[in-house]
């Protein structure tokens, strides 16, 4: 395979998304069990546990928004003009979800307080369902014209399918989410979400081995998929492997490992939607022949070269200075006067 | 069917304009703000004052407050483009997009991730790593403006691409001056040339230096409005008084500046964008001593505008020679341009195409007049507010004349914010029918999957959203003006590392 501009900004892409993924996967989730957790106190310890960072992990979806608009116009305009109302849906979620974090603890009222957490969880547990059903949507094709255009309808994207993989990424980020929070927090805290880590690492093993089950029975594509390249469920085993391994870290008390397994699981879960992708941007079921690829779904070769200096430039010095706001924010969560 | 796109074309434009104008009360505000909090922050390592710590702390809650909001509308803007304009998107991905990737990686990053230790590292870091993510905060606010007014300045004067074609599943360029039809949606897109000059197109540096500024402006007069505020209420004194300092010192110089951004501005709308600045003016006769209308009303149907003028001030303006003469709409676009596009029209249907280029006059008119007027006003405000605060009675709530001043200071902070949505609705209505300036039209740019319904129920949804949000801002704001900065955040209470810096300022005064 030859490693052209295409193929670097379909990494890239992905590499963005993973980020993001992984990143904003833990605040979701911790949005997710916020209203499980009854103490007032309790709940600003979770917020306060992605407080610093929940805002830099969200940008990680608007870079790869854009990246996705600069490398590949073609598939960010049919994925975002076919998927209208989720995504509306979602933006309207996340905003719900940002401003929740921020206002909530600003007044003592019960009700307003109360009021925030549920608008900080159901904006966490709607983003993640619809970011799973998109997935799901990708993954399964959608029917596309021959303009490249999306020909099929807004129920039509809530197929069972779907459906089924957006419940599975509430449970995966919860999992995630969960896992950060132990390893954020103590005490009391510590221990009510170490007891959920368990059952959400079971569940969604589960819900994952289903969806793949159906995958391979209803995806015609993945089965071919599969036969071409048996490799990827290799990385798919490894993965189940990895995320078992949570619990035992956790178990010797080994939190960060543990949640650094988490990362682990989840970039390789979206290598494998990746490599099972690829060429495809959005595959078109039915009409495969109106699909759109990495060449015919990209921008200029001078654009990607161009985005590949400003990547090239922008990139380590992200993650520069995000590693070093990480370490700054390092240690257990406490409550001060600045706090959530 | 063409009734159905009308209906879609028209929401959709709604859409963008209330989702765009709802966010853009808080980038200025976080961008000018930013400034602000350097300037407190810079002052209080300077010189040890415990006052200004105070101040940055105080005014970092406010920029919170602000930021969170402009976070989560901004995302709205970056997905509209493919949900509302798909077709758009196709066209400009090449060049639009790079810009908002590159907005993306070198200033939004850059933004959140110093906002977190700038609100939440008091305790974790030295005052000097927190001064220096204050300014990367700040750096990155503006880099964020930088971006998306190259991508719109680019969209009103494009320059650096040329059209290119798909046939047999290879580009094709296109020559220079073609015309964009109905058939080439879909297949032809601006593809770039050269980067530097997509970026620097010729509207880019008068464009920006006018957004900056009124952004500043915007940070600025909010941080004079609560220190008058304070001042009239004799609350918190020393911190009011420090503060109104800082913000009507910022807000002076970039008041002053901005008149003459303004006109340099204009002076590129006269070359760049002729029918724009004809609309803006309602100027519809090209004259020698083309006059300026100060205050007036055009009436469309008559093709007229009444109202006070000053003669050959416009020509004045627009080439410095009061002679010179200006075009007005009857002769724009050219009888060259229409020609290219209507080739078999006669010279009466050529005059009633015509008017199809032309954006909707009166509204243009009165939204870039309001800009100025209150510009103007603004300008007068803060000379006034100079003598007083030369004359020594700026600080004096107690006299009667400050007393005046301070309120109408209070209420400074709707002038910024008022001339800066009206700017922008000048610049983007003035710019109508195009989406691209004379390259692609806005009812061609819309997402063809997309329905009337699906944009009006997002548009329900969106109104509900904003205006709940716009209330608890305003709520939350309210009650931390009343609630006043923190007594507590005295010296003795710094963290360790920190009261270095008010130990080396007394030993340095001692």
């Amino acid at each position: 395979m030859m490693m052209d501009l295409n193929v670097i900004w379909f990494v890239l892409v992905g590499v963005l998304l993973t980020g993001y993924a992984i990143l904003d996967g833990f605040d979701l989730g911790v949005g997710t069990l916020h209203l499980f957790v009854r103490k007032d106190e309790h709940r600003r310890l979770l917020l306060n546990s992605i407080g610093p960072v929940w805002d830099g992990n969200e940008v990680w979806l608007v870079t790869g928004g854009g990246a996705l608009f600069a490398a590949f116009p073609e598939a960010y305009a049919t994925v975002f003009s076919g998927f209208y109302l989720a995504f509306m849906l979602l933006l309207c979620s996340l905003i719900f979800r940002a401003v929740a974090i921020e206002f909530r603890s600003k007044e003592p009222w019960g009700w307003w307080r109360k009021m925030w957490d549920i608008a900080f969880c159901l904006g966490s547990v709607l983003s993640s369902f619809l970011i799973g059903v998109a997935m799901g949507n990708i993954v399964r094709g959608v029917p596309l014209g021959p303009d490249y255009e999306f020909a099929g309808t807004f129920l039509g994207l809530l197929n069972p399918y779907s459906l089924f993989l957006g419940v599975t990424t509430v449970v995966l980020f919860a999992m995630h989410g969960a896992i950060y929070l132990v390893m954020k927090n103590d005490g009391e805290l510590q221990m009510i979400v170490r007891g959920w880590v368990p059952r959400l690492i079971g569940i969604f093993i589960t819900c994952y081995v289903i969806f793949n089950m159906v995958t391979l029975v209803y995806v015609d594509r993945m089965v071919q998929v599969a036969r071409e390249r048996p490799w990827i469920l290799a990385v798919m085993l490894l993965d189940i492997l990895i995320v078992m391994n949570i619990p035992r870290e956790i178990h010797k008390g080994r939190t960060f490992n543990a949640f650094l397994s988490s990362c682990a699981g989840m970039a390789l879960l979206m290598a494998t939607f990746g490599l099972s992708q690829f060429p495809y941007m959005v595959f078109s079921e039915p009409n495969p022949e109106n699909s759109l690829t990495i060449y015919n779904a990209a921008s200029s070769p001078k654009t990607l070269g161009i985005m590949l200096i400003i990547a090239g430039i922008g990139v380590p010095i992200v993650l520069a200075y995000t590693a070093c706001i990480y370490w700054i924010f390092r240690g257990k969560t406490r409550l001060t006067s600045h706090s959530y | 069917m063409k009734a159905v796109t009308m209906d879609a074309e028209i929401l959709a434009r709604i859409q963008f304009a209330f989702t765009v104008a709802f966010h853009y009360i808080y980038p200025p505000l976080s961008i000018g703000l930013g400034v602000i909090l350097v300037i407190m922050e810079g002052l209080w390592l300077k010189t040890g004052n415990v006052l200004y710590h105070n101040m940055a702390r105080f005014w970092t809650r406010i920029f919170a407050l602000t930021f969170a909001i402009g976070v989560a509308s901004g995302i709205v803007m970056e997905f509209e483009f493919g949900t509302n304009w798909a077709t758009y998107s196709r066209f400009v991905g090449d060049i639009f997009g790079s810009a908002l990737a590159a907005e993306g990686i070198f200033a939004f990053f850059l933004e959140s991730g110093f906002l977190a230790v700038l609100l939440f590292g008091w305790n974790k870091v030295g005052p000097r790593l927190h001064f220096f993510s204050t300014c990367m905060v700040a750096a990155g606010a503006h880099f964020s403006a930088v971006w998306i007014v190259v991508a719109n300045s680019w969209m009103q004067t494009p320059a650096g691409y040329h059209l290119e074609t798909v046939v047999d599943g290879k580009p094709v360029v296109l020559p220079p001056g073609h015309v964009v039809t109905e058939a080439d949606l879909g297949t032809v897109r601006a593809v770039v040339d050269d980067f530097w000059a997509m970026v620097l197109n010729p509207s880019t540096v008068d464009r920006l230096t006018h957004v900056i500024l009124g952004a500043w402006m915007a940070g600025a007069f909010l941080v004079v409005s609560i220190s008058a505020f304070y001042l009239l209420r004799r609350r918190h004194y020393d911190f009011a008084k420090a503060s109104l300092k800082v913000g009507l010192g910022l807000g002076m110089f970039a008041t002053v500046l901005q008149m003459i951004s303004g006109d340099l501005s204009a002076k590129g709308v006269v070359k760049n964008q002729p029918v724009k600045l004809a609309a803006m003016e309602g100027l519809y006769e090209t004259e020698a001593r083309a006059p300026l209308t100060l205050i007036g009303w055009p009436d469309s149907k008559a093709e007229k505008t009444h109202g006070i003028k000053v003669p050959g001030l416009l020509s004045f303006l627009a080439w410095t020679d009061p002679e010179k003469p200006v075009q007005g709409l009857r002769q724009l676009p050219s009888d060259e341009f229409l020609r290219k596009r209507y080739p078999e029209a006669s010279a009466e249907q050529l005059t009633e195409i015509r008017k199809s280029y032309w954006p909707n006059v009166p509204a243009t008119f009165q939204f870039f007049h309001i800009m100025i007027t209150v510009g103007v006003l603004m300008l007068l405000l803060v000379i006034a507010a100079g003598i007083f605060w030369i004359r020594g009675t700026l600080f004096r709530p107690d006299l009667p004349a400050t007393r005046v001043l301070l309120w109408v200071l209070v209420f400074s902070v709707l002038g910024p914010q008022i001339a800066n949505q009206a700017g922008w609705f000048a610049a983007e209505i003035g710019r109508q029918p195009w989406i691209v300036y004379d390259l692609l039209k806005t009812g061609d740019a819309l997402s063809k999957v997309v329905t009337a319904n699906q944009i009006l129920a997002s548009l329900i949804m969106f109104t509900f959203v904003y205006l709940l949000l716009f209330a608890v801002f305003i709520f939350l704001l309210t009650r931390k003006i009343q609630h006043g900065p923190d007594h507590g955040e005295e010296s003795d209470q710094l963290p360790e590392s920190w009261k270095d810096v008010v130990r080396h300022a007394r030993e340095a005064r001692a």
